[in-house]
């Protein structure tokens, strides 16, 4: 018993450790560093893989090539090498391959300021692939969202076959921070389901009610198949419009249909509030104290802290803002999760309160816009 | 088995390709090694050279153009066991450039072949890394202006152990696979062959040419016994067998009392080398040792021992929210550069707030009471000055004990460093 001094960065590997991870591939880039170091110490003694790949590109490759030779993978970045990944996060998601990318933002655009944080590839994430099928998204708020949500993202990408993405941030990832080990909640691990190897297998296989495939390892005793192109369920490439099309809708369905299984969160209400803040991440701890600040006044707001971003918790986010008049969304960007909640509550004011000049948003900023919007 | 060939998906090679014939000598070969199917796994590149993993009942990977090596590597890293083959074109050489030097440098037991032929030949024929620059492609004047790569010169400079050249035509590639696929590291192998398609349309290139242009091409001298070494892998696990778990976090037992309650924000100013980030951490270790939640932001530049170096330090008896400073209790200020970081906070500072300074720093007006201590006639060395203002700090009992500092001491340091610390702490009788 008793606390532990941890960077979230440190956390996400050993969360990583405790979700059964046993291959690391990165990039040296800060703010994302440091989960690399955890890695390397961690994984080779326990006789896991951790590699430093010659780019970022190459990084995210080991990974793909090992998950889909059965290990649990992991691979940590920044924006820049994000954008690297890109083309490879597009085959993950098309060619089904479980794997967890960490993506520690740092302000940009582009290398920007390798030592702030923000929260500006919120909308990257999702959209940065080609074909445009959704992902999972997860925020961290503090040290321990960093372990306990990185096991999640684990188990998500096991049990749905696809790239989840940890999206840190450098003020959660670089901050030093007291953790009770202990006293956490961690999930039960998952493991991807694996096809009978006694029947004929299919690589991308599913029964009509089946919407993640059930795998088998390169290298059994099942010759398995993995292909970045357009493919039918037996893993060949197919022209055939009708099971293009099914697969297509299997990808998009896939996570869309299943959100409602993975909604994480927290929620701070307040009686008598008219108002809810929605925030995610770093900035959510700012909006905490905000919100407690004015409990007692005349302008209350209540809180609700998403940490399943993508794909957007479409039905909870509409019946967590119902008893609500009014939304002030809070986020490190110049506002794009905020476009997500104005499609929702199309018949709420919502308000926005962003910036990107690398500092937090204080507690006092969120308050001056519940209080004047 | 006679063929690995998977019967049921004949090659769609355009007529007379060399891919074709390069497929039946590499399947020969697998046979020829008495390899199974399972035991095998072709790794393909994009491009024609990418249709190889199709027409073989192997494990097959077909992936991004250039990464095929990338994938190779992640899946003989999981899978030692496995034959891992990658059959890429000189385009995915080429963008892939990087990954084939890394590959190299490795020394990674997979097979890399190269099925060169010159030109892009599913995008219409333009010129590739290895295009000749008197070759008519398809991009134009563009490839008079770049020399072709001899990537098997390259790949023996970046030291791979095992690089041959072949001729699709030449009788002896079926042997030369084997000996390739049978060798313990990265072995490559340069297969020049001819592109009907689109390469020979315009240029002249026979069985005939190729040997007689490959024979002019400089030898690659005593690159193997220059590069001898142990298989990526091999090494990697003899290397990671040595190392020694790494123990579990450690657990900090409340064993102090805090001198006060509620949030206190601690900033401390210096300059590179002043061990600053290490008074943070002892701050959070304090505030731990008497049950305190802590939380520790740090700014520094990229240079090591030069430039500003900042400690935030949140310690609270309830959970921290907000990260960011708001209304600092303590400043230590220990150098200019750190001071300069933070002009407008320490114009800010309550009448509560308390001021550790280095005598000589000037800072900027504020009503905060200020300790000053002169270090330099104290002769305490500059790295040492952050530690000593804790135990300053700690005298005032503010934010932290005396105790509570050395608990912190105690979970920072080993025995000898533990040691010097205290006998600093407690020894040093500073002016203030």
């Amino acid at each position: 018993m008793g606390l532990t001094l941890m960077e979230g960065n440190e956390a996400i590997g050993w969360g990583a450790m405790a979700a059964g991870c046993n291959f690391f591939a990165g990039y040296p880039i800060t703010p994302a560093t440091t989960i690399y170091n955890t890695m390397l110490r961690l994984l080779p003694p326990k006789g896991g893989v951790c590699l430093q790949g010659e780019d970022e590109i190459a990084s995210i490759g080991f990974c793909l090539g090992a998950a889909m030779s059965g290990m649990k993978t992991m691979t940590a970045t920044s924006g820049p090498g994000i954008s690297l990944y890109s083309e490879q996060i597009s085959f993950a998601i098309g060619s089904e391959i479980p794997i967890v990318i960490v993506d520690v933002q740092r302000l940009g655009p582009s290398t920007g300021s390798a030592t702030k944080g923000a929260d500006g590839d919120i909308q990257f994430l999702q959209w940065g692939n080609s074909g445009g099928l959704p992902v999972i998204v997860l925020a961290p708020v503090d040290v321990k969202d960093c372990y306990v949500l990185t096991m999640q993202a684990f188990n998500l990408a096991e049990r749905y076959r696809c790239p989840v993405f940890l999206a840190s941030n450098k003020e959660v990832s670089m901050t030093h921070e007291t953790i009770d080990l202990d006293r956490l909640d961690p999930p039960q691990i998952e493991e991807r389901r694996a096809a009978d190897a006694n029947h004929p297998f299919m690589p991308f296989g599913v029964n009509e009610e089946q919407l993640t495939p059930d795998f088998l390892a390169i290298g059994g005793r099942c010759l398995v198949r993995q292909t970045s192109s357009t493919h039918g369920m037996d893993g060949y490439i197919t022209t055939d419009p009708e099971q293009i099309a099914r697969m297509q809708e299997r990808l998009d369905a896939k996570l869309k249909k299943s959100v409602s299984a993975f909604i994480y969160y927290d929620e701070y209400r307040v009686t008598g509030a008219d108002t809810l803040v929605i925030a995610y991440g770093v900035t959510a701890r700012a909006a905490m104290t905000a919100v407690k600040k004015m409990q007692h006044g005349n302008a209350k707001a209540s809180l609700l802290i998403l940490k399943t971003l993508w794909p957007v918790p479409e039905e909870f986010i509409r019946e967590k803002a119902a008893p609500y008049k009014r939304v002030v969304m809070a986020e490190m960007n110049l506002g794009q999760y905020v476009r997500e909640i104005q499609r929702l509550l199309t018949g709420k004011k919502i308000d926005f309160i962003g910036q990107m000049n690398g500092e937090l948003i204080k507690p006092g900023q969120i308050q001056e816009v519940i209080q004047n919007g | 088995m006679d063929s690995l060939l998977n019967s049921s998906r004949p090659s769609v090679f355009c007529p007379g390709c060399s891919h074709e014939q390069v497929l039946h000598a590499l399947d020969q070969a697998l046979t020829g090694m008495g390899l199974s199917g399972e035991e095998v796994v072709i790794v393909s590149d994009i491009g024609c050279s990418g249709l190889f993993d199709t027409f073989f009942n192997t494990h097959a990977f077909h992936g991004l153009h250039g990464r095929a090596l990338t994938y190779a590597t992640g899946i003989k890293m999981a899978r030692p066991d496995l034959k891992v083959i990658v059959t890429m074109g000189d385009g995915g050489l080429g963008i892939g450039g990087a990954h084939v030097l890394s590959t190299c440098r490795r020394n990674i037991d997979l097979t890399l072949l190269v099925l060169n032929n010159f030109n892009y030949g599913m995008t219409g024929g333009q010129c590739s890394s290895t295009t000749p620059q008197d070759a008519l492609v398809g991009s134009g004047f563009l490839n008079k202006l770049e020399k072709p790569l001899d990537i098997c010169q390259v790949a023996a400079a970046a030291g791979a152990c095992y690089v041959s050249r072949a001729s699709t035509y030449d009788k002896g590639l079926v042997e030369g696979l084997k000996k390739a696929i049978a060798f313990d590291g990265f072995s490559l192998v340069d297969i020049w062959g001819i592109c009907p398609g689109r390469y020979t349309r315009r240029n002249k290139l026979t069985p005939k040419s190729i040997e007689a242009d490959m024979a002019k091409l400089p030898d690659l001298g005593d690159y193997k016994t220059r590069n001898a070494r142990a298989e990526y892998g091999h090494a990697y696990r003899q290397e990671a067998a040595k190392l020694q778990q790494a123990a579990e976090p450690v657990r900090i037992e409340a064993t102090c009392t805090s001198p006060e309650q509620g949030r206190r924000e601690v900033v401390v100013l210096g300059s590179a080398g002043q061990r600053i980030i290490t008074a943070g951490e002892l701050l959070c270790l304090a505030g731990a040792s008497a049950g305190c939640h802590a939380a520790q932001k740090s700014d520094y530049p990229i240079t090591v021992m030069r430039g500003h170096s900042v400690s935030e330090i949140i310690l609270s008896d309830i959970e921290i929210e907000y990260t960011g400073i708001e209304n600092p209790s303590v400043v230590i200020a220990l150098a200019p550069e750190g001071v300069s970081r933070r002009k407008k906070m320490l114009t800010d500072l309550s009448p509560e707030a308390l001021v550790i300074k280095a005598s000589g720093i000037e800072l900027p007006i504020s009503p905060a009471s200020v300790i000053e201590i002169d270090f330099k006639a104290e002769k305490i060395k500059p790295q040492d000055w952050a530690l000593v203002a804790l135990a300053v700090l700690a005298d005032q009992n503010k934010v932290l004990t005396m105790d509570m500092l050395k608990a912190a001491l105690k979970l920072r340091f080993r025995k000898a460093e533990y040691e010097t610390a205290i006998s600093m702490i407690e020894n040093t009788k500073v002016r203030t």
